[in-house]
Parts: C-alpha cells; structure tokens; sequence
C-alpha cells in the first residue's frame, strides 16, 4: 500500500506526466474564479457552490485576497519556516509596499499636492520596484539591530515594528494622509479592446498575481536547494554549530529578513492596485497573525505547505460565510429575551480558531509538512510515547 | 515637543502612570509566569483578561448597578467592587485553565513544536473573541460609576482620585501576595523547581501538569483583578479591549525581563508611566508609538529585560 | 580530496617566531600562548602553551574537568582567552568571528554529537563545504554558472567525504536517523569538508567498542596523510598512545606535562592525576 503510494508520488512520476499535470493544474487555477467554468464542469449553481464557490463575494475577490496571502506566507515562510526567525509582524512590509505604489501613483498623493516631488502620477509598474526596494530595505533595517536577540525576544520587536508602521500610518498626516488614507491608486498597465484591462474586477489581478506566485515559487525554491537554504536549515537547527561549521549566520539571517520583507512589500503592491484606497486599516495586527498561522497550518519549512495555508486561512472562514445559505441556517438566536447572531458569517473566525486548535493537536507539523519535519516530529511522538 | 506641558502636568501623569502601570503588571504576571514554566507566549491571555472585564459587568448587573445607574453610596461601591473582583478572578482563572486544557495540553502529550502552541494559542485567542463578540453583538458596554471622582486628596498639585488609590494597593497586595507565595509555599517551590529544570523537577516527584495548571489559574486570577480596575478606569469594555492591552502587558513583561515576576511589575509600571510622559511630549496619538520604540531601544542595550529571566533562580 | 593542503605545500603566512623550541625542522600551525581563561572567579585554563606542528598528530589529555574542551573552545572562537593570544599559521585568531576561524581552517567536531539533525547525511556534509562558497543570494537565486560550479563541487566533496569516513551510502539518510557510531563519522566528514589545516577531534571515540576504536585510529591516520593536522582529545588512553606523535597533558587548566607518548606514559605527574597518588606511592 505505502509502496503503491510511493509510486504515486508527483515527484517519482516520469517528467512529462509531471510536465503535463503541473500544466493541467495551472489552467485549472487561470479558470478558477469564472462563473461558467463551474456551468460547463456540470456543477448546478446554488446548492452546488458548497465546494469550491462563495456566494458572499465574488470568487475573483475571495481569490485575489488568497493570492496576495499566499504571496505574504511565502516570505514569511521563508523567515519562520526555513530560518526559524519567528516574526510577528510581517504585515508591516506589506504596509511599506502598498504605500510606497500608493504615494507613487496617485494623483492625490501628497508628493505630488502638496510638496511637488513628482511632476505626475508615475505608472504602476515602476513603482512596484521601488516598493519591493523599500520593503527589503525596511526588512535590513529592521533586522540588523534585532537579529542578534534571542527568538521571544525578536517576537516582541518585530510586533512592534508592525505596530509602529500601523500607528504611523495612522496618525501621520504630512505624507501619508492619516486615516482618510490616499485615493486612486495607480493599476498595472495594459488594455483590452480600448477597455484596461486592470481596473476594479478582481479577475485580471487574481491572474497577475498567480503569474507572480508561479516566479516567486520557483525563486524561492531556487535559494532554499542552494546553500542559502542549507545555511537557513542549519541555523534553525543548531546555531552554533552552524557558526562554527563557517555559516556567516547573522549574514545569513538578514538575508532570510530582506527576503521575506521583499516577497512581503510584493505582495503590499499587488494589493495597492487593486484596493485602489490605501489607509492604515488594513495593516492591523490581526492579519500579521493571520499570515504567521497560514505558514504553520500549512507546514511551515515546506513551499507547498505555505501555499496551501495562505489559501485555506482565507478561503475556510469565506467558504463558511456562505455555508449558512446554502444550508439555510438561521441567522440569528433568542435566548431568554435577548437575540444573538449565530451565523457562519459572524462566526467565521470563532469557527476558524477552532480548525487551527484542531489540527495542530493531530497534525502539529501541519496539513502539508516538509517530509524530513514530519519525520522529525513523528520521531519526537515516540519519544513521548517510550517515556509515558 | 511640548516639554512644557509634560512639566506642567508630571505629577498628573505620574498618578495616571502609575495607576495604568499597576493594570499592565497584574497582566504581565500571567504571561511571565507561563513564560517562566512552558517558555511559551500565552496569546491567548489577552482574552482571559477580556473575559474579566464582562465578568465584572456581569457582577455589577447583580448589584442591580449599570452605566445609567447613579452612584452608589461607598459602602455599597466597595462591595460591588470586591465581588466583582472574585468573580472575575475567578471566571478569568477558569478561562485560563480551560485554555490550558484544551490548547496546550494535548500538543504537550504530543510533544509538538514550539511554534503548534503558538498556533493554538492564536486560534483560542479567536474562538474567545469571536464567541464574546458574537454575544456582545460587538457593541461597547458601559461600566456603572462607583467610586467618587473628586480627588481623595490633593497636595501641591498631587491629586489622586479613589479609584487611583483603590487600584495600585490591590495591585501592590496582589503582587507581594504572589511573590510570596512563589517564594514561601510549597506549591510556589514547584512552580520554580519546573520553570528551572522541568525533567529533574519531575523526577524529584513534583506534579509538571499540576504546576502548570497552577500557573495558568495564578495567572488568570490576576489578569480577572486587572480586568475590573481596567473596567473602572477606562468606563467601558468591548470584545476586543484584551488585544491592545494584552499587547503592551506582554511588551511590560518583556521589558522588565519575561519569566521574571518582579520585572513584570518593574516593566508594567515603567510602560505606564513611559505612554503617559509621552503623551504630553508628542500627543496622545502617539503614545503606543513611543511605548513600542522605547521597549525596542531597551531590548538593544538590555537583550534580556531590565531584570533578566529568572523565574527558577531563587529571586524570581 | 585532492583539495586538501598537503605537507609539502609551502604555507603563504609569514614565518611566526616559535614560543616554543621547534620539533626538528617542522613548522608550527597553531600556538597556544600563554592562553589564561577565567570565568568569573573560575580559571578554567591557566597560562597554557604549547604548539602545534604542521602534519602531526596531537592528544590532548587530561582528568575530567581539567581545561580539554573549554581550551578547544578558545581555539575555534566560542571564548576569547582573558589573557595570552592563540595564533593561526602566525596570525592571531583570538576574538575573531568564529564562522571566519573555521574558513581560515580550523574545524571541529563536538562532544556531544551536534549535528543538523533533519538535514541529511549528505547536506549536512554540503554545509561543511560551503564554507569556502563564494555563492550569495543573488547567485543562488538566478542559478548563475558560479553558483551551480559550487553545487556540483560541494557534492562531489561531500560523496567523497562519506566514503571516507566509511559510512558510505547513507546519503539520504535524516543525521538523526542514523546510528551512533555513523554520527560521530558524519560529524568528522562533516568538518572535513570545510578543508580544514587542522581538525580537532573532541572525543571521537566515547562510546565505541573496541573494533569501532581501531577502526577509528586508521580514519585518523588517514586523515592526517591527507595532509591535515588533527588535534585529539581522548580518554582512551589506548586509543592515544596509538595514534597520536605528541600528547599535552592538562590538569586543573595547568599544562603538567607535554611529550611523545612513551614520555608522557612514564611521567609521575601524569599517573598522579589520573590515579590522585604520586606513580611511586602506588
């Protein structure tokens, strides 16, 4: 049976079947969030949406949201999975990115009204650069003081950073606009039929941004089977020893920073442009959470494990949302004169906290380990088990 | 810069300082204590905290006493405010034990990673929320008047309310309470015994899931006191009122060195005093900025904490 | 393991002046002067010297507790002796960082196992190698020819090594997985591939039996034919008086006696700290 399974495996499959299910799984993925897909697939609407569509916002949105994350738990993957730098406050590269493409180009930025830096709005794609710049640049600045406390202790400064950047944004009011925020931001380029083709729906940014995960999959897998990710392992695991086998691990580290900030303010540019609005709300200290359980959900130390938390940390608690009409559950409860509302809505994130306890008590290497972890944990049951 | 105000207002802010402080310590104390025997950041402390403040609504309805209510005479005010702080204890106690048993626990039988408890602790963090938000409909609800809010008395500038007084002596009772229990008690020896070598501990015959559970309960106890003088002082609670706080009462354990009791109230004090200093200086605005900057400065030059993490050694 | 520097090859440091007399006409690769270490009112090394001479082998002794490993320890940067210096081919390695110790060529294996337990056999050894890459993220990144150079070379090494050390085809093996003794082996292949000029050893042989030691001993002299310089810490006494040319004996962080095997096996000063009575009282 094991073995049977073995055989099955994507990866000892001969390479053109590999070649050709990988292509499969891409169209599939491009086709995703088209209503008529799931028409032609034969599945009935209504009832039928129970497995893949939402029916409390449009498929394109609810999958564009999971590919900006996936994107943030990829980098962040990156620092906690692989290096086992545990950051706290990831969201705050992602705030640097989407303000730097908001402030670059919007007609209503600061820079341009108020201090003439800028003649006019520069296009997005140019500024999308300068943000990942930024955000790596933040990730080094952040890093180099810190990477030399210990792991609780980098918890908390990471944090704070996050908190700092959404307290900035918040209050700054000379460049950033506090809380109202800076309007129209700049969209990708490119057009359709005198149309362009990036304006409001989702669609087109939810392919972008698959297009921009696919090379930042393959990036990222390029540095973790080189040295870089042998050092990030062997730092995780013993420090010292790694030190001492000549690993420049303080070199090493910031590197894994930088990184996960850059693939961090990426993901912060994406979303700049298809928000449109950009103001301290989104940075909250909830979503840096959020991400940081995507990466342990999924398995962290594991590319496909991350990708599979980002998805599901935004794809259970929307798919939940819209259980309570397919179901017809009632909204809302009376109990001894007072209502309640107990809809899946409401109740998503409740319900989430429960799946995340769930599985790490029976899977605590997460849904998608990398294989070696897995082993190592299954080992350390064992252990357990002897020493009881 | 406005130095002059800071200079105008010290003592005020002082007051308010100390009296924010003392809330951020009794806090502090849950995660420090956890810290100091699991080496795990409790996330989901902020919600016993916030399970608490309701708790101690809950007790004032009793009391017939809500925010529409007239202030009660001080006899009654003092009653409603003791039972509100054993209940709340209490409830926020049982929080912390069940968080305990139902998160931690079973990933402990398991021997998990650090980071599955850092996970679960994050997901009991939103069932307890979202469950307290779902049934507060997410509304604010405001905390009946008790105390008098003319000062109890005021030299040369130096007002202190009763509500001030109140709250820093059942800060300062519950923390040498607390100190001396770790340090004088049986129970409180195996509490150190774990949080220096939980393996030997064990093998000299003390009871790690009992330690544990102790802790969490000791730790939930102060966080229930915290929650009804917070309830007090801020004059309302909301679902979420655990998340900031819970934040910068672990940022004050940090401060002071985590694992460390004293430096738990150390840090909680001088966070307080530190947001309030800067809020005259730069603006209430900024305050949690300043707050953060300062602690990230004092981890540069102190990477332990003010007091280091001792919570075994015989200090605490 | 053609990389590896050979006796003959001249060395590019400038000629240090010897602090102690030289042995024959050999030269010295490592010197111990005068290293004192305390910590606090602890002195766990006391004006220790001595010198190592390019392509010997070492052994360094001493009762429980007497300096061995914390004077490893000084060696390879995790302390920074309190006073004297420890030189390197002449020049003065004491505070240097200690990832640049090891590039320098100094490596080392540890007393307790301390390997990359979920890396495999064979990454554990590539890490070795990459001390002397060149490769960055930039590189890694974009797979530019100098980056895939090094891969290629880093395994090839790394097979090698495994060879080597005798636990071939254990390659993809999880280092946790594997046995004890094939632990203690990787943990060598695993220094030698930083190419090291001297490799120090720091128990190798706890807990092996008898045929495991022997076996051991000609790893060691094969090592040392390559051309590199081992420094030995051993409580066999065996296994020491086997294989090594000149033994160092410490006791309490004092140096109490240094010479070939036969000298120091005969010195009355060795016996009184390995049985606590004087030979002659015994």
């Amino acid at each position: 049976m094991s073995a049977l399974r073995e055989r099955l495996r994507i990866s000892n499959l001969p390479k053109p079947a590999r070649y050709s299910l990988g292509a499969l799984g891409l169209v599939f993925l491009f086709l995703l969030p088209n209503k008529w897909f799931y028409e032609y697939l034969g599945i009935p609407l209504g009832f039928a949406y129970i497995p893949l569509y939402t029916t409390k916002n449009d498929m394109a949105s609810v999958l564009f949201i999971c590919t900006w994350i996936i994107l943030l738990s990829l980098g962040l993957n990156v620092v906690v999975g692989y290096a086992g730098l545990l950051d706290l406050g990831f969201f705050g590269f992602f705030a640097v990115g989407a303000y730097v493409v908001a402030l670059l180009t919007s007609p209503e930025s600061k820079l341009l009204t108020e201090y003439n830096w800028l003649e006019s709005p520069w296009p997005w794609l140019v500024a999308v650069p300068i943000g990942i710049a930024l955000s790596l640049l933040a990730g080094v600045l952040l890093g180099w003081p810190t990477l030399r406390l210990r792991g609780d202790y980098l918890a908390i400064v990471t944090l704070g950073f996050a908190e700092m950047i959404r307290i900035v944004a918040k209050q700054q009011d000379w460049i950033l606009n506090g809380d109202r925020g800076i309007p129209e931001v700049g969209h990708p380029p490119g057009s359709v039929g005198g149309e362009p083709l990036f304006s409001f729906d989702a669609k087109p940014y939810y392919w972008l941004a698959l297009c921009v995960i696919i090379l930042a999959v393959f990036l990222i897998r390029n540095l973790v089977r080189s040295r870089v990710g042998r050092a990030w392992v062997a730092i995780r695991e013993d420090e010292d020893a790694a030190e001492l086998m000549g690993v420049p691990t303080f070199r090493f580290k910031l590197w894994a920073f930088a990184i996960g900030a850059a693939v961090g303010g990426l993901s912060g540019t994406l979303w700049a442009g298809q928000a449109n609005f950009v103001n301290s709300t989104t940075f909250s200290l909830e979503n840096s959470i959020l991400v940081l359980s995507a990466v342990l959900l999924g398995g962290a130390g594991n590319i496909a494990g991350a990708i599979l938390g980002g998805f599901l940390v935004i794809y259970i608690p929307e798919w939940l949302r819209s259980v309570g009409d397919v179901f017809g559950l009632p909204e809302t409860v009376t109990v001894g004169g007072s209502t309640y509302d107990i809809s899946p809505t409401s109740l998503r994130f409740a319900i989430f906290g429960i799946v995340l306890i769930v599985v790490m008590i029976f899977r605590p290497q997460g849904l998608w380990p990398n294989r070696r972890r897995a082993a190592e944990i299954q080992h350390r049951k064992k252990e357990v088990a002897v020493g009881e | 810069m406005n130095i002059g105000e800071l200079l105008r207002s010290f003592p005020e802010l002082t007051v308010t300082g100390v009296t924010q402080g003392a809330i951020y310590a009794l806090v502090a104390l849950g995660y420090t204590l956890v810290y100091g025997v699991l080496r795990l950041i409790n996330f989901a402390h902020s919600e016993v905290f916030m399970v608490g403040t309701f708790a101690a609504l809950f007790t004032w309805g009793l009391f017939g006493l809500d925010s529409n209510t007239e202030r009660p005479s001080i006899g009654v005010a003092l009653l409603a405010i003791l039972a509100a702080i054993v209940v709340a204890a209490v409830t926020s106690a049982a929080v912390a034990l069940l968080i305990e048993v139902t998160a931690y626990r079973p990933l402990r039988h398991r021997n998990a990673p650090p980071l599955a408890f850092l996970i679960t602790a994050i997901g009991a963090s939103f069932v307890l929320m979202e469950v307290a938000g779902s049934l507060t409909v997410r509304r604010p609800f405001g905390v009946p008047a008790l105390l008098p809010s003319k000062p109890l008395f005021d030299i040369g500038g130096w007002a202190v309310t009763p509500t001030q007084v109140t709250t820093v002596v059942v800060a300062i009772a519950m923390l040498v309470g607390l100190d001396y229990f770790v340090q004088k008690t049986r129970a409180g020896r195996g509490i150190r015994a774990v949080a220096q070598d939980p393996n030997t501990a064990a093998l000299m015959g003390v009871n790690k899931s009992r330690v544990i559970a102790l802790v969490f309960i000791l730790g939930g106890l102060m966080a229930g006191v915290a929650a009804v003088f917070n309830d007090i002082k801020t004059g309302s609670t909301k679902f979420n009122v655990g998340f900031l706080l819970g934040l910068k009462a672990f940022s004050a354990a940090v401060l002071g060195g985590i694992g460390n009791l004293r430096g738990a109230a150390l840090g909680g004090l001088l966070l307080g005093l530190i947001e309030n200093y800067a809020s005259a200086l730069f603006g209430s605005n900024w305050r949690d900025f300043v707050a953060f900057v300062a602690l990230i400065a004092l981890l540069m030059f102190r990477p332990t904490g003010l007091l280091g993490e001792s919570l075994g050694r015989a200090r605490a | 393991m053609s990389e590896q520097p050979s006796l003959d090859k001249p060395s590019d440091a400038p000629e240090p002046t010897p602090s102690a007399a030289p042995a024959g006409d050999r030269k010295p690769l490592l010197e111990v002067d005068n290293v004192t270490l305390r910590f606090g009112g602890v002195v766990a090394l006391n004006q220790v010297n001595f010198t190592l001479y390019e392509g010997e082998i070492l052994g360094l002794i001493g009762p429980n507790g007497a300096g061995k490993t914390t004077c490893f320890n000084a060696m390879t940067g995790v302390y920074t002796p309190t006073e004297g210096a420890i030189r390197f081919q002449g020049g003065k390695i004491s505070g240097q960082q200690r990832f640049k110790i090891t590039k320098m060529g100094i490596a080392r294996t540890f007393q307790n196992i301390r390997l990359f337990p979920e890396m495999t056999a064979l990454e554990n050894i590539q890490v070795g190698a990459d001390a002397h890459h060149r490769t960055s993220v930039p590189g890694a990144l974009l797979r530019l020819p100098r980056h895939r150079r090094e891969e290629k070379d880093g395994l090839k090494l790394a097979h090698d090594l495994l060879e080597l050390v005798g636990i071939g085809g254990t390659e993809h093996e999880a280092a946790r997985n594997l046995p004890y003794g094939s632990q203690r082996r990787l943990e060598i292949a695993r220094a030698l591939a930083t190419r090291p000029k001297l490799l120090c050893l720091d128990e190798p042989a706890a807990g092996f039996n008898p045929a495991e030691k022997q076996d051991l001993m000609q790893l060691i002299k094969k090592i040392r034919d390559t051309g590199v310089t081992v420094l030995l810490i051993e409580h066999d006494m065996r296994l020491v008086m086997g294989v090594t040319d000149r033994i160092v004996v410490l006791e309490f962080g004092r140096k109490i006696a240094e010479g070939s095997p036969a000298e120091v096996a005969a010195d009355p000063k060795v016996h009184a700290a390995y049985l606590g009575v004087p030979a002659d009282a015994a």
